[in-house]
Parts: C-alpha cells; sequence; structure tokens
C-alpha cells in the first residue's frame, strides 16, 4: 500500500500539470472578455488600453508559463515568508488577479473561514445524519422509518436550494424573525454570546446544504446495506452467535462503506470549493461566490487558481478514497 | 427412488424475466412508481392535444389568475375554469406550460440520465476490472471532475450551437446540447462508484470461480459484475434524473438552455421563486411534478432492484 | 449634548431637524448593502458602477452632479464657468480652486499637486485608466498655486467637466500613489484597497468582492458631518435579497438598484421596515435594428458587415411596423413600475436635450399591418409576411435577465401578430457585453437581426452618445468587432451634425442639434427603437434620513448627510 501511495503521489504531479494545461486552454478558448462589466460608456478605445494593462497582449504560452511559475514557485516562497518571518517573495509578482488587482491567494485566505464554517459544517452535519438514516433504513427496510426516510430525502433532493434557501428566509428571517439572512463575514467569534450569534447565522445555510448531502449520501448507504445484509458472511456471522448490532454495525457496515467512501471522497473538494447558489442566496461570499463573480467577469488567473486548486483537492481525496478501499476490504489489491 | 420418475413437472421451467416480473408485482411501491411514471409520460406527450391552449399565448388581461382550488381558501380570488391552474404574471396558463413543460423536462432528464450511466457504468467497470486501464481512466476521471463548468459550457455553445441549429432547428438542436452537456459533466461519481464496487467484487470467490471454469471478460462483466453492481446503479440513476432536471433550469439560467420562450419545469419553478409569497402554487406545481417524478423512479428503482436479487426473490 | 440637541430640535419643531445639530458619529453604525460587490476602491483600475459607488464615500471629486444634473461644487470653491471666468472664452481651458484648508483624512493638507498627479497617474499609456474618457482632450495640466489649477485642452472643448467632476474622477493622494503610476498600477494593492480620501469615511478593512467596514473621517471638512460613526458596506447575493434585508427584515438600511419586477417590489415594500426611492437618469431599454445581414450562410468577414445589406430590415416601413406594434405603457407596468416610463427618445434627459418626439407611445397593430401592406409584405400560408420570396423572419437577442425575458415574450407576441416570425435567444451577460473578438454572440457582433439592452451616458451631456452612431464606429472585422454603432447605420448628414456639435458652444444651439440627432435615429429611421425610460430604484430603511437618490451622479454622493431618525 506504501509503495502504491507514494507511486500516485509522483503520477499526480504529470497529471496536475496536464489538468492545469487542460483548464488554462479551455479559458482560453471560452468567449469572454475581462471588460465585460466595465460600463457603457467607457469607449473601446479606452477598453483596449486597460486590456493591454493586464497583459492580454501577450502569447498564450508565455501566459501560462507565468502562471505556472507564480503559482508553483513564488505563491510558496510567500507561504514560508509568511509562517517563517522570511523574505524569499519580496518583489516577486504573484497570481494577480484582473477584477481586484491584488494577490488571488489572499482572497483565498480571507474566504476559507466562512466556506469552512457554512459549507463544511454543513457537510459534516449531513454525513452525521445521512450514516444512521441510511442504515437503519435498509437493515429496517420498508418499515415507516425506511419510507418516511426515502420520501424526506428524495423531495430533498429533488428541490433546488435556489428554492429551498428563498423558501427558509421567508418562513424563518422575514415572518418569524429568528435568524438574519445576509451573512455577516466580519463577524468574530471570541466568546459565548458571539458563538451563538454565529450559529443562528450559519442555520439556514447549513440546512439547506445539509438537505443535499444527506439526500444522496443516505441513498447510497442504504442501497450498499441493502446488498450486504443478505450476504452469506452474515448469515454466518449470525448463526456462530454475534450480537445483532456487531453484525450490522461491524461486519455489514464496513463492507458497504465502499461507495459511501467515494461519494464522500467526492464531495470533499467541494467544502473548498464551496456551494455557489446557497452562497448567493445568503450573501455568504465564500470561495464559491468568489469563483462565479471570477467567472462572470472573466478573471482568468483567479478562475484558473481556483479551479487548479480545486483539481489538487479532487486528485488528493480520490487518492484518499483509493487507499480506503484498500483499509475497508484488504482484498483489494492495486500492485 | 422410482417415486419420483413418476413425478412429472408441473409447469414449464419459468424463465428468470418472469420470475422477476412477479417479484416486481408484488411490491406496492415499485407499481405505484410505475403506474405514475406511465401517467405522467401519458400526460406530457398526449395532454397538449387536449389541454389546447398555447402555453406561449400571452393574455395580460388574464394575468396571475389563480388556480381554481384557491376559491376554497377565498372567494375573491381571481379564478377561470378556463385556467384551471391559474395563470403566470405574464397572463400564459399553467396547465399547458405544465404539459409542454414536462414534456422538455422529462425528455432532457430521462436522456440526459441514461448518457450519464452509460458512460459511467462503463468508464467504471471497465477501471475496476482492466487493472491496465484503472489508472488512465481514473486520471481522466479526475481531470472531468476539475473542470470548471461554466467555461465549458461557453465553448460548447460557440463551437457547436450553429452547425447544431441549422441541422435540428433551436430547439433540436439546443436538446442535444444540453443532453451532451449534462452527460459529459456529470457521468464521473457513476464511474468512480461503480469501479469502486468492481475493485471489490473480482477479488469475491464467485468471481475467482467464474475465471477458473474459463469466463471470457466480457461475459464476466456482463453476468457477474453488473447485476451486483447494480443498486449503486438505481442510485445514481435516480439522483442523476433529479439532477438533470435541475441542471436543465440552471443552464438556462446561464443563457446556455432552450429559448426563453421555451417551458421546462426546472425554469418554471426558478421563475417563481421570487413569487413564492404570493403565488405558492407557481413554485409547488412544478416543483411537486418533479418530486413526485424522482420518488417514482426511486421506488421504481427499488422494485428492480429487489426483483433482480435471487436471494431476496421469493421471499 | 443629547439634552441640548433634543432641546434644539424641540425648538426647531420638525422631526427631520435633529441631524442639523448633530454631531460627528452621534447616531452610530449605518450599513450598506450592494448586490454587486466592489472588488477595488480605485476608481480608476474598477471594473464597474459598484466600485466607483462605493469609492465615492472615501474619495471626492472637484464636483458632483446633484439629483436634477446640476454642478455642486465640493473640494472646489465654486463650479468653472465662462461667467465667472474660470472657463476661458474660446473654451480651451478651464481654472478650479480648491477650497481652502482641506486636509486629507491622514491630516496632512489637499494642494494643487494632488489634482495635477491625478490626472497624469489616469493618462499614464502604461496604467490602464479605466477613466481615460474622462481626461479625452487634455492638453495639460497645470500647477497655478497652491490652490489652483488650470486644464487646457488641445481644442475648444464646449463641455470641459470631463476631468475632476464626478464620482469617475475623483481626487486620489499623490503622496500615497507616487509610487503606483503606469504598470506598477495594479501592485500597489494597499493603495488601492484603502484609498486616502476626502470623503466623509475612512477604510479601515476591504475585503474584495464582499464587505468593507469605514469609520467616519476625523479630517472631514464639516465639523458636524458624517453623523454616522462607523459604516458597514456589504456586497454580494442578489437583487431580491439586497430588497428583502432593508424592506421586510431591517437587516439593512440601504439597498442599491432593485430591479426587480413593480409587483414584488411592491410586495417587499408592505413589509413596513423600509422605502423604496426611484429617480430617473439617461438609461434607455432599447431595440436596435441591425442593417446588415447576417445569415450564417455568408462567409466569415463578409457576414454582417456593410457588404451585405439586410433584406428586410434596411427598409424603413418594416422598421416603423415593429415599432408600432408594441405597447410600452405595458412593458412598464410589467418590468419596471415606478422605475420606468415609456420613451419614444434615446437621450430622454436633460430637458435641454430631450425632444418632445411622442408618437411611439401608443400602440397601432392595425397600423403597423397596414403600413407593412401597403410596403408590399403580403401574408403567407404559416401567418409570416413575405415580399419576393423574402419572409420577415427574424432572431431577436439579449442579455440573460428575467425582465428581458418577460420583453421578449410580450414583443415577440405583438410581432407574430403583425405577422413577422420571431425566434428568441437571450445570451450570459458577460458574454454578450463583453468585446470578445472570438465570439459570435457579443452584442457589438451582433449576429442576429435585432437585439436588446440598455444604454446611458455620464454626466449631463450627450455629444460622445450621440457620436456613436457615426459610421466609423460600426464594428467590423478589421476593428476586432469594437465599436458602438451596433445598427451600422451610416448616414453622412448624422456624421456632419455630430462633428458641427463639437463645435458648437452655445447650450441652446447645441440642444437644438442634439435633438435632430435623437429624431434621426428614432422617429425619423426607427434604428434605434426606444422602449422605456429606465429609472433607478434603491430603498432605505424607515429610519434612515436624509438620503436623495441621484442618478447622475454616485448614489452615496450626499452620504456626509444621511443621519438616523429617532
Amino acid at each position: 500500500m506504501l509503495t502504491f501511495t507514494i507511486r500516485r503521489l509522483i503520477l499526480s504531479v504529470p497529471t496536475l500539470l496536464f489538468i492545469s494545461l487542460v483548464i488554462f486552454l479551455l479559458l482560453e478558448l471560452a468567449p469572454g472578455d475581462p471588460m465585460a462589466q466595465v460600463p457603457l460608456t467607457v469607449p473601446p478605445e479606452v477598453k483596449e488600453k486597460m486590456r493591454e494593462a493586464l497583459g492580454l497582449g501577450q502569447p498564450m504560452h508565455i501566459r501560462f508559463w507565468k502562471w505556472l511559475v507564480q503559482f508553483f514557485w513564488i505563491e510558496p516562497q510567500v507561504m514560508i515568508d509568511h509562517f517563517f518571518g522570511t523574505t524569499y517573495a519580496v518583489g516577486d509578482l504573484r497570481v494577480i488577479s484582473w477584477q481586484t488587482r491584488s494577490p488571488v491567494m489572499d482572497t483565498v485566505v480571507q474566504r476559507i473561514p466562512q466556506t469552512l464554517w457554512v459549507v463544511g459544517t454543513a457537510y459534516v452535519v449531513g454525513i452525521l445524519i445521512a450514516l444512521p438514516i441510511g442504515i437503519y433504513s435498509a437493515y429496517r427496510q420498508y418499515s415507516v422509518f425506511d419510507q418516511c426516510g426515502t420520501f424526506v430525502t428524495m423531495i430533498g433532493f429533488s428541490i433546488p436550494p435556489f428554492f429551498t434557501g428563498p423558501l427558509l428566509i421567508v418562513v424563518f428571517s422575514v415572518q418569524l424573525g429568528w435568524f438574519p439572512f445576509i451573512y455577516d463575514t466580519t463577524h468574530s467569534v471570541d466568546d459565548w454570546d458571539s458563538f451563538l450569534y454565529q450559529l443562528r447565522q450559519m442555520i439556514l445555510p447549513v440546512m439547506v446544504l445539509a438537505l443535499q448531502t444527506t439526500a444522496q449520501i443516505s441513498r447510497y448507504m442504504r442501497a450498499s446495506m441493502l446488498d450486504n445484509l443478505n450476504q452469506d458472511y452474515v448469515r454466518t456471522a449470525r448463526a456462530k452467535g454475534l450480537s445483532e448490532s456487531v453484525v450490522v454495525m461491524v461486519h455489514v457496515l464496513r463492507n458497504s462503506m465502499i461507495p459511501v467512501v467515494t461519494v464522500i471522497a467526492l464531495g470533499m473538494p467541494a467544502i473548498f470549493g464551496g456551494a455557489i447558489i446557497t452562497e448567493q442566496v445568503f450573501s455568504v461570499n465564500g470561495i464559491g461566490s468568489q469563483l462565479i463573480t471570477a467567472l462572470f467577469a472573466n478573471d482568468l488567473p483567479t478562475v484558473q487558481t481556483l479551479t487548479f486548486i480545486f483539481a489538487m483537492l479532487i486528485v488528493f481525496f480520490n487518492l484518499i478514497a483509493d487507499i480506503l478501499y484498500g483499509l475497508l476490504d484488504p482484498r483489494i489489491r492495486y500492485d | 427412488m422410482t417415486d419420483l420418475s413418476n413425478q412429472t413437472p408441473l409447469a414449464p421451467p419459468r424463465s428468470q424475466w418472469l420470475n422477476v416480473w412477479d417479484q416486481l408485482k408484488k411490491h406496492k411501491g415499485a407499481l405505484m412508481g410505475g403506474g405514475f411514471l406511465i401517467f405522467i409520460t401519458l400526460a406530457v406527450l398526449f395532454g397538449p392535444y387536449i389541454w389546447t391552449l398555447d402555453p406561449q399565448k400571452i393574455d395580460y388581461r388574464a394575468r396571475d389568475f389563480r388556480p381554481i382550488y384557491h376559491v376554497l381558501f377565498d372567494a375573491d380570488a381571481k379564478t377561470a375554469w378556463g385556467n384551471p391552474l391559474g395563470t403566470d404574471q405574464l397572463g400564459r396558463d399553467g396547465l399547458a406550460n405544465l404539459l409542454a413543460g414536462g414534456r422538455t423536462s422529462m425528455a432532457v432528464g430521462w436522456a440526459a440520465m441514461l448518457l450519464t450511466l452509460f458512460i459511467g457504468t462503463m468508464v467504471g467497470v471497465i477501471a475496476g476490472f482492466f487493472k491496465r486501464l484503472d489508472g488512465p481512466l481514473m486520471r481522466l476521471t479526475d481531470l472531468f471532475l476539475s473542470l470548471p463548468i461554466l467555461p465549458l459550457l461557453l465553448v460548447a455553445v460557440t463551437l457547436f450551437r450553429q452547425p447544431l441549429h441549422s441541422n435540428f432547428g433551436p430547439e433540436g438542436g439546443m436538446f442535444i446540447l444540453i443532453v451532451a452537456i449534462i452527460g459529459i459533466t456529470s457521468w464521473m461519481p457513476t464511474a468512480r462508484i461503480v469501479r469502486g464496487d468492481v475493485l471489490a467484487l473480482k477479488e469475491r470467490e464467485f468471481v475467482l470461480a467464474a475465471r477458473s471454469i474459463g469466463t471470457r471478460p466480457g461475459a464476466m462483466i456482463w453476468r457477474h459484475l453488473l447485476p451486483n453492481v447494480i443498486s449503486p446503479i438505481m442510485v445514481s440513476a435516480t439522483l442523476g434524473l433529479a439532477a438533470a432536471i435541475i441542471t436543465e433550469s440552471a443552464l438556462s439560467f446561464l443563457g446556455v438552455g432552450f429559448p426563453s420562450d421555451f417551458p421546462t419545469w426546472g425554469k418554471m419553478l426558478a421563475d417563481a421563486v421570487q413569487r413564492m409569497e404570493e403565488f405558492p402554487e407557481r413554485v409547488m406545481l412544478p416543483g411537486i411534478a418533479i418530486s413526485l417524478t424522482v420518488l417514482s423512479v426511486n421506488y421504481l428503482g427499488d422494485g428492480l432492484r429487489d426483483a433482480l436479487d435471487p436471494r431476496i426473490r421469493g421471499r | 449634548m443629547k439634552i441640548k440637541a433634543l432641546l434644539l430640535g424641540a425648538i426647531a419643531g420638525t422631526a427631520l431637524a435633529p441631524a442639523a445639530f448633530a454631531e460627528r458619529g452621534s447616531d452610530g453604525h449605518v450599513n450598506i448593502i450592494y448586490w454587486q460587490a466592489p472588488s477595488i476602491l480605485n476608481p480608476y483600475l474598477s471594473s464597474g458602477t459598484k466600485d466607483i459607488e462605493s469609492a465615492s464615500l472615501v474619495v471626492e471629486p472637484l464636483g458632483r452632479y446633484d439629483q436634477d444634473g446640476a454642478l455642486v461644487a465640493y473640494l472646489a470653491e465654486e463650479i468653472p464657468t465662462v461667467e465667472n471666468g474660470g472657463v476661458s472664452e474660446d473654451l480651451k481651458s478651464i481654472t478650479w480652486k480648491l477650497k481652502s484648508g482641506l486636509k486629507w483624512s491622514d491630516g496632512s493638507d489637499v494642494t494643487s499637486a494632488d489634482v495635477k498627479f491625478t490626472a497624469d497617474y489616469c493618462m499614464n499609456p502604461e496604467g490602464g485608466c479605466a477613466q481615460l474618457a474622462k481626461f479625452e482632450g487634455v492638453d495639460s495640466v497645470e500647477i497655478i498655486d497652491d490652490l489652483t489649477v488650470t486644464v487646457t485642452f488641445g481644442e475648444p472643448k464646449p463641455n470641459p467637466y470631463g476631468p475632476f467632476m464626478g464620482g469617475q474622477s475623483p481626487i486620489i493622494q499623490m503622496a500615497q500613489f507616487e509610487n503606483c503610476t503606469g504598470a506598477k498600477a495594479p501592485e500597489c494593492t494597499e493603495a488601492n484597497f484603502g484609498p486616502i480620501g476626502t470623503g466623509p469615511f475612512v477604510v479601515t478593512d476591504f475585503r474584495p468582492n464582499d464587505v468593507i467596514s469605514m469609520v467616519a473621517n476625523d479630517n472631514y471638512r464639516d465639523a458636524a458631518k458624517p453623523a454616522f460613526a462607523s459604516l458597514t458596506f456589504k456586497g454580494g447575493g442578489s437583487a431580491m435579497a439586497s430588497g428583502r434585508a432593508v424592506l421586510e427584515t431591517g437587516e439593512f438600511d440601504y439597498a442599491w438598484n432593485l430591479q426587480l419586477a413593480p409587483d414584488v417590489l411592491a410586495k417587499m415594500a408592505a413589509g413596513g421596515k423600509g422605502t423604496p426611492v426611484s429617480a430617473f437618469g439617461t438609461l434607455v431599454e432599447r431595440i436596435e435594428m441591425n442593417l446588415t445581414n447576417t445569415s450564417p450562410d455568408l462567409p466569415e468577414g463578409e457576414r454582417g458587415t456593410v457588404m451585405h445589406p439586410h433584406p428586410f430590415l434596411t427598409d424603413l416601413n418594416v422598421r416603423k411596423a415593429l415599432s408600432m406594434a408594441i405597447d410600452r405603457d405595458l412593458l412598464v407596468e410589467i418590468g419596471y413600475g415606478q422605475a420606468g416610463r415609456p420613451t419614444c427618445n434615446l437621450v430622454p434627459a436633460p430637458l435641454a436635450y430631450a425632444s418632445d418626439n411622442t408618437d411611439c407611445l401608443v400602440q397601432d397593430i392595425e397600423g403597423a399591418k397596414a403600413l407593412l401592406d401597403e410596403a408590399g409584405y403580403v401574408v403567407g400560408s404559416d401567418g409570416v409576411r413575405a415580399k419576393d420570396g423574402v419572409r420577415l423572419s427574424m432572431l431577436y437577442q439579449t442579455s440573460t435577465n428575467a425582465v428581458r425575458q418577460d420583453f421578449q415574450a410580450l414583443i415577440k407576441q405583438w410581432w407574430e401578430e403583425i405577422g413577422v416570425e420571431t425566434e428568441l435567444r437571450n445570451i450570459n451577460a458577460s458574454v454578450f457585453f463583453g468585446g470578445d473578438p472570438g465570439s459570435p454572440d457579443t452584442f457589438q457582433r451582433f449576429y442576429a437581426d435585432v437585439e436588446m439592452y440598455a444604454n446611458n451616458f455620464d454626466g449631463t451631456d450627450p455629444e460622445s452618445y450621440l457620436a456613436q452612431h457615426t459610421c466609423d464606429k460600426a464594428p467590423k472585422p478589421e476593428t476586432q468587432w469594437q465599436g458602438e454603432n451596433m445598427n451600422r447605420y451610416c448616414d453622412p448628414l448624422y456624421d456632419e451634425l455630430v462633428a458641427e456639435l463639437g463645435r458648437t458652444g452655445s447650450l441652446a444651439k447645441r440642444g437644438e442639434i442634439a435633438k435632430k440627432l435623437n429624431d434621426m435615429l428614432t422617429k425619423e429611421s426607427y434604428v434605434v427603437v426606444p422602449l422605456v425610460d429606465r429609472g433607478r430604484v434603491s430603498a432605505h430603511a424607515n429610519s434612515l434620513g436624509g438620503v436623495v437618490l441621484n442618478t447622475w451622479d454616485s448614489e452615496l454622493w450626499n452620504v456626509a448627510d444621511w443621519y438616523r431618525i429617532k
């Protein structure tokens, strides 16, 4: 397993380089103009000058090379400088956003807290609810609990967040007045009261997001459990006199986890990626909204950098999933 | 011993599929789900011939009508028998839109879902079964997972809209483009899930047994592996259908979808969100239609899965 | 102090008076929400209105336009005119005099060097300044003394109020931006995110595309203002959410530009926490007719150029009939409500430049049909008119936006009624309004027969706006499809008149020419079919006083006068 992990880690370097090239070419090919949001009252000659100032006149391969150097060489130096107080990167040009004219990574760092608070909490809450629902629904298939679970999760999944978000706002913010719905990103948690406020402002977006996660994961959990509950080894385990809880929670659960681990691993990068629609509905302004505003403003350096960070996370978590397969089912071998 | 020779089979041997059908018939959820699916398919296919009002006909004198049942709560509500489900802010008939929208949404949903399942399952099984292809195919999956969807859409529209438009007309061309885009951008989870299961399955004893009697890879996949990964595929199918119907509306929001005068359930829902307090029916009707369709597919899938599993069958 | 204020308030006997006696910072905190989030606080590097408006809390120009479009001195002693000698007789120079005793928020003095530096900063060829058009024609900016500068133009400028006037060209501090000129402009993140200004507020924390925190400026020139001690400027979300936050839940005090359907807005306003306010400027939603043929069968390079005239939109009768079929009153009622009024003019305001053209306001479907009949377009078996084998079948494009899609549906229905087949297309705004020469979907390229969008002009002078329709401004392959004359309209007479407008100094005469130009494009040729004069709707909390909505300048132009109604 160790050699496999090392081999995959080494292999992921060319993979990621290739992915970054594909993303770059895709963004180049896509129609769009960083001047799209400049008011129409600004004449075309001025827009042309502004484009030149952004470096758009340079040939494609030079811009790609510049981005590679900035992202892989200068940004890590900036990080080292930040943590150890060194001065390796002073004066070097970092990846600069066209929209804000500031380093992209600074904005990313600024937005990680609210993204993790909201999207991360929602994901954890979603998983924590989904697993028991999935397990129990399968164990008592077609019971009232199972039927209700199916009903709620399927409706939850088929109703999009652009509807559930405003619905919750109307009910809990407008009618009842319990929770604020414009997320305050400057709020800092330093005592009990501010923590309570943080909980109140998080609860609506977390509910919307957790609903989707719960629906998806609990369905896979249930299906996978059902597959395993009728296997011969379960009968053997029961015949051995193992208690029902050990049979279900140890033997069946472990063997049912493979698809669930896959789905959870696929969702992990999305925690950092944020949730575009929900973030917009509640003005959370996390990384999801950073990406979408950059896309609409054709801010290519930001889009390229963010997409590439997601790509790294995707490759990383899929590797984790592959390693977990081997731990869950030792028969799986990659060598 | 001699007694046995006298015993003739009471009935001819039954085919496997008949058994499956028998089991499916016993599954209430599956029957109801199937029934509803047939009903809604027939409704959207033939409904517009019975309810012949043009969904795009604007009658602004008759705008903001409530559905007729609304009279039950509010006797003064603006209603008309000519518009049993009310009208929207431009006076377009709700029922006609629901039927026309359903036709598009169902077509897009099913086509995109099947395409997703086909690509996902194929990639997943091949990657899981053939060790040598695992690496390249999974890196390809990583690549597709990483692609930003909006630029991809814009590139696809720039490159393909004009040729598709001239060959298949504005709606037909857009249909193909949308189905292809949804298919191409959503097969990856299915592929990874199927691969994960296949990786575990192929180390099981029955696969070893099958291999030892010389089963070819094709038959191995078809007869032994696919039937055993059917349940995650079914879940993917149900979730995929819902996702496809919703994604279609997100696409038209991004300006990449059907022309704006072409109703779909997702778009009706998205347009009505603004006014959901005054006119809740405008979100409820398409919302319920999507949810019920997805629920029926889910129950049908449950039933099918049970029926296909020989260990459960006949229980 | 509080008691004193109360007493004085009681004496003044009016509920609105307390603000006048309030102390700086006595009204606590104010929350503003813009559904587009500001990306940068330097208007010269900005990419949109949101940045300019948020920056107007911090940096100020020499003069602004007020709610009626009149010029008001801000940092300047007074607005220079020919009458008071500030503008030279030959219209070639303008002399601005700063108020004395002005201080930057860091305590240093504002001098004419800062004003000159501002011009140099923007006019630097490598800087990519977004407001360069404001400085068009400027030959030099000279420092006369510590408080006086003279701007000299190369040619007579009938409207010399480009530089240093309005929210787009505020004065920035030389000491702060000295090392940020030219190619280095984008590197000065700290300065771009927290410019030192003369405005009522000072930035304490700027988070790009998210939120800005500000406190009152201790060195603001009016010791009693601003009434608020601190301010939060939140960005992002949607018009729906920001409207709700002010009108229904009261979480915020001011929401900008609520582009919502009138019934939705009315429902929110019934929430009782706030009030929508509206005002009109020069923004006109219009349909532009393409005079060239954009059939996909034509080879690239010739498609959509003057080489191939449009098969039927070149016919005045068709264009006129299309305009006659539209009921503008209904469009306003459905799309804009109090924030819109029907118009037939490209230049709807100010009064001196607005033509009295109203002949399009009444819908006339029968008249349109008759006109097409007369012109020889006969209704075919499919209900679509045709003449000499040319069917009246059009592609109608616009950007993605709920109101525009409703307009498309309505107008399509009217046009089909008069026998014109219409196919609708909506395009993502960032592609549609972008100038990517590689994309076939931009509004400049105009690969459609008609398109709908809104445009306006800065300030109160429509000269450059009307000059957009001269022959040479037509987008074509040779210019990478850049240009502002989307219709490819070309009339030598029009070009001549535009040139004359550029030479004319007298306001009355200018108004006359502008009206004539407006009429040539609209009621005489129907190349541009104006639909709605779009106002601006914003909303403020009922407890926020002093809001005067201004469409000629930044909406936050008088934020120093805002106060809390107690």
